[in-house]
């Protein structure tokens, strides 16, 4: 079978497109090679829908955001049940000499059509954000800024994808892109596809897919970040995302709200020349605390629950989003750091055009189904809804996770879904993402994935193959 | 809403002894939550013996000890108990919610005990630095997989954490067939029991490091090795003291937090730092009406303390409710 | 020939100051209850231990069963004793105490059950 477009990594970019073109009367196919989407640079994303502040106004993903974020808030959040938080953003300085710097990122939002920017005093912010330091003088404030979570972003866009057509392949590394006369050989997996254009949103190795493709225009240099979340007691510590006004070397350390309800305090920014090195380490720790407890020094360490890092597919200022001339029906989204999970439904709107610029006809589906049922999530309704759905279905008061509050419906829910691995429940649902990280509930929910999937407990994995989590069995 | 004369959440040794201690002294209708689908909590996983010395004078097995009180608790018919009903709120006025399979439901109590436990710290507490693979687990979470499951987590462990839990689950381990290759203790001593550290270690010649740490999880999907380093009296690398361990596994075992979720969202005070109720004496709340028990109140050594101050926080209950006089 | 050794008979853990010769038993110092004299003596001669650690089960309501030897075992038999630990399956309810392998590995010890299990 001849496919119209391949489209190379189901992170939220690969997955933002997937759902566009589901739109159209494509066959299109989706490859990732970990075993889930989300799995690689997406699961690590901090969850900030941006306004489309701090980026030049002429730049490429400037323009991206600012659209991105308007898709969202207007339409797919909606139609796909995300849970999206509009709680507005704030840039604070910690000296009024720096408030023309302020005036800059306010003047260039606004060429960028970034509303409803206005610069505010320590009396507005006192009012409306108490735990922030005696250093903070004044701040920006972004109302349309907000938050999301990534990971159920991308599952949400896979779902819908995956229902309207487009065929999903996981755990399917690409390993070579030729390029045929009528098109493209993809082989992924051990398996050879073939389909009329590429598109390449690989994330870390798109620089490799590109140059596999026979375009070796340029280098991805991850850029390593590590965020440490806290308990969602300290839910209420802020009800903005803060940033620090940037340094010519770094964005700052961020306080940022989450979706979920768990403060996040992060990301530190270090080029890396490794691809897989997603460790945190003592400097980050250290270097994270201290930026964030300078805007809110009632943070203390114990609050911390969880960390991770992450690495920004970083390759030069802006995104690359372009068809490769010199590889006919290659298009190459790389590049797509911060702001990639705002932008990722513009970027997907301007890859469709790019194909349809190159020849391939986009004609709607007559049955295009837009909507996608937004999963229940006990830990997001109030107790009357939980009873209601307990009536309907018992297990919804089985409780599996007591830290967040997940039942063992929930984790079903789930894996009916797609979730494979324990790290895709934990994504879906939360379940082991609280306090006790896992050290409750885990039995169960391996146990969960057994009855559900039919899997020797041996076979049960954290993230996929070589990550399983038991060696024997007493059987 | 139904009302109760008393509400003890949580089954295990703690919640167990409030019962049955408020029932001698007078309570006649105790409501008893147990989130699991038995009575003992986390007894029914310490397969080990060392329990009951005190309380028994003789020496039984976690789920033995367990099983004494269970068969009392089950056998009065003042103690209503329902299993796999997990509290989700707790209201000042002692209004509880919980879940069970099939239902909410709510019921106003005269009293409330919590004896809801403790969870683990984990890896994310200390922290320990590193890749986040699979085989990092609380040392319980490994003794629950062990003992209830039958799963054995790995074929070589690096144990972090030198209490008793860490000692235990190391010989445990050992038994099972599999290469414990070390302890790893930052401070200058076990906080466990030295009889631990004799016949869980030296009897299957597992190292003890003292003074030195994790200072790095190496491997991307399951772990391969970790760094360990020597620490000085303040905690401090020694440079070039490092040294790494190959495994598959890492056990963390490093301290117990009491679990007050349910009486911090009804208000009471909590101590952030030991995450334990602000209150003047054992198993009181700053809350009139609302005790907790057990490791809930404070991280016990033994079991049969735990024992001892619940029958106490039982007859407070007692107390409170007018039944007795203590 | 002089030793030290900790008492694991209770969480007190006393130290204790053994006289021995190999094997042979001579004296002990430093225990504080008639148990601490007798442990010394015992683990000079032939070590103990108290084996536990849980059974397979079939068609009862938790996967494996935790069971103990009524009484210690010689230490050095532990691993032979766990090996055959893995060849039993429960398939009866029990009760707390009952006796699940009379006589265990003709040690004169049963291994009996710590928690009394229904069926499924």
């Amino acid at each position: 079978m001849v496919r119209d477009v391949i489209i190379i990594g189901a992170g939220i970019s690969g997955a933002a497109i997937a759902r566009e073109l589901s739109r159209y009367r494509l066959k299109v196919l989706l490859l990732e090679k970990e075993a889930e989407p989300a799995f690689g640079v997406s699961k690590s994303n901090s969850g900030i829908i941006h306004a489309g502040t701090q980026n030049p106004p002429s730049s490429l993903k400037g323009w991206l955001c600012v659209e991105g974020n308007r898709l969202l808030r207007e339409e797919l959040a909606a139609d796909l049940g995300l849970h999206f938080v509009q709680c507005g953003q704030l840039i604070v300085v910690f000296d009024l000499a720096d408030l023309p710097e302020l005036d800059k990122i306010k003047a260039e939002g606004e060429a960028l059509g970034v509303k409803g920017l206005e610069i505010v005093d320590r009396a507005w912010l006192d009012a409306r954000e108490p735990n922030l330091g005696p250093e903070v003088k004044a701040a920006l404030y972004v109302p349309s800024a907000g938050i999301i979570s990534p990971y159920r972003f991308v599952y949400a866009l896979v779902e819908n994808a995956v229902r309207n057509g487009v065929r999903l392949e996981t755990s399917s590394r690409v390993t070579a892109v030729r390029r045929r006369p009528e098109g493209f050989e993809v082989v992924a997996g051990g398996q050879v596809f073939r389909s009329r254009f590429v598109v390449n949103a690989a994330g870390l190795y798109a620089d490799e897919v590109s140059a596999m493709a026979g375009a070796p225009t340029f280098k991805i240099t991850p850029r390593k970040g590590e965020e440490y979340l806290l308990d969602k007691k300290r839910e209420h510590i802020a009800n903005h995302i803060i940033f620090p006004l940037p340094s010519k070397t770094s964005k700052g350390i961020l306080i940022i709200k989450t979706s979920d309800g768990n403060p996040m305090i992060g990301p530190t920014a270090h080029e890396t020349p490794d691809k897989e090195d997603l460790a945190t380490t003592d400097a980050g720790l250290a270097e994270v605390l201290a930026g964030a407890r300078r805007m809110m020094p009632s943070l203390d360490r114990s609050d911390i629950i969880a960390y991770f890092a992450g690495l920004r597919p970083a390759s030069g200022k802006d995104f690359i989003i372009r068809h490769e001339d010199a590889v006919p029906g290659l298009v190459n989204v790389a590049g797509i750091q911060s702001p990639g999970l705002t932008s990722a439904p513009a970027i997907a709107v301007m890859v469709a055009g790019l194909l349809k610029e190159r020849g391939l006809p986009l004609t709607p589906k007559e049955e295009f189904h837009r909507l996608r049922p937004r999963p229940v999530h006990l830990f997001q309704v109030p107790l009357e809804e939980t009873a209601r759905l307990i009536e309907k279905d018992p297990s919804y008061g089985d409780i599996v996770c007591r830290c967040e509050l997940v039942s063992a419906q929930e984790v079903r829910d789930a894996i009916r879904r797609g979730a494979r691995t324990l790290d895709g429940v934990k994504f879906r649902t939360r379940a082991q993402s609280g306090r006790c990280h896992g050290g409750f509930c885990t039995t169960r929910i391996i146990k969960l994935m057994q009855e559900e999937l039919g899997l020797p407990v041996t076979a049960v994995s954290k993230r996929g193959p070589g990550s399983e989590l038991i060696k024997d069995e007493r059987k | 809403m139904k009302e109760r004369q008393l509400v003890v959440v949580g089954g295990g040794p703690a919640g167990m002894a409030a019962a049955l201690a408020a029932r001698e002294a007078g309570v006649a209708d105790v409501l008893l939550l147990e989130r699991d689908q038995h009575l003992g909590g986390i007894l029914n996983q310490c397969i080990h013996p060392g329990f009951g010395l005190h309380h028994f004078k003789e020496e039984l097995t976690g789920p033995e000890y367990a099983d004494r009180f269970a068969a009392r608790v089950l056998a009065d018919p003042g103690i209503e108990v329902r299993l796999k009903s997990f509290a989700v709120k707790l209201t000042p006025d002692r209004r509880i919610s919980f879940l069970r399979p099939g239902a909410l439901e709510e019921v106003q109590a005269g009293a409330v005990v919590l004896a809801t436990g403790c969870r683990e710290r984990t890896r994310e507490m200390i922290p320990i630095p590193g890749t986040r693979p699979a085989g990092v687990y609380p040392a319980g979470l490994a003794q629950k997989m062990v003992n209830m499951e039958g799963w054995i987590p790995g074929r070589e462990a690096v144990i972090v954490g030198s209490g008793d839990i860490g000692l235990i689950m190391a010989r445990r381990m050992a038994l099972e067939g599999v290469l414990v290759k070390a302890v790893i203790e930052i401070q200058k001593s076990s906080r466990g029991l030295v009889r631990n550290v004799v016949q869980c270690l030296e009897d299957f010649g597992i190292p003890l490091y003292f003074q030195h740490r994790i200072s790095m999880v190496r491997g991307r999907d399951r772990v391969e090795s970790v760094d360990v380093v020597r620490v000085d009296d303040e905690f401090r690398d020694i440079p070039g003291s490092d040294f790494s361990l190959s495994c598959d596994t890492v056990l963390v075992s490093v301290g117990l937090i009491p679990e007050n979720e349910l009486l911090e969202m009804a208000g009471a005070l909590i101590d952030r730092k030991t995450n334990t109720p602000v209150a003047p004496d054992v198993n009181l709340t700053s809350l009139p009406g609302i005790f907790a028990c057990g490791n809930a109140c404070k991280v016990y050594d033994l079991a049969d303390w735990v024992t001892r101050d619940s029958q106490l926080a039982g007859r407070m209950a007692a107390r409170y409710l007018g039944v007795a006089d203590l | 020939m002089k030793r030290r050794m900790t008492c694991i008979e209770c969480p007190q853990g006393c130290s204790l100051e053994v006289e021995a010769d190999g094997s042979r038993f001579i004296g002990v110092t430093g225990y504080k209850c008639r148990r601490g004299g007798a442990y010394a003596r015992q683990e000079t001669e032939a070590p103990l231990r108290t084996l536990t650690t849980s059974v397979l089960t079939s068609g009862l309501e938790l996967k494996m069963l935790p069971v103990r030897t009524s009484r210690p075992i010689p230490k050095a038999r532990l691993f032979e004793a766990m090996a055959a630990v893995k060849l039993i399956v429960v398939t009866s309810p029990v009760k707390a105490g009952a006796v699940i392998a009379p006589d265990f590995l003709g040690l004169g010890v049963d291994l009996v059950a710590c928690r009394p299990l229904l069926k499924k």
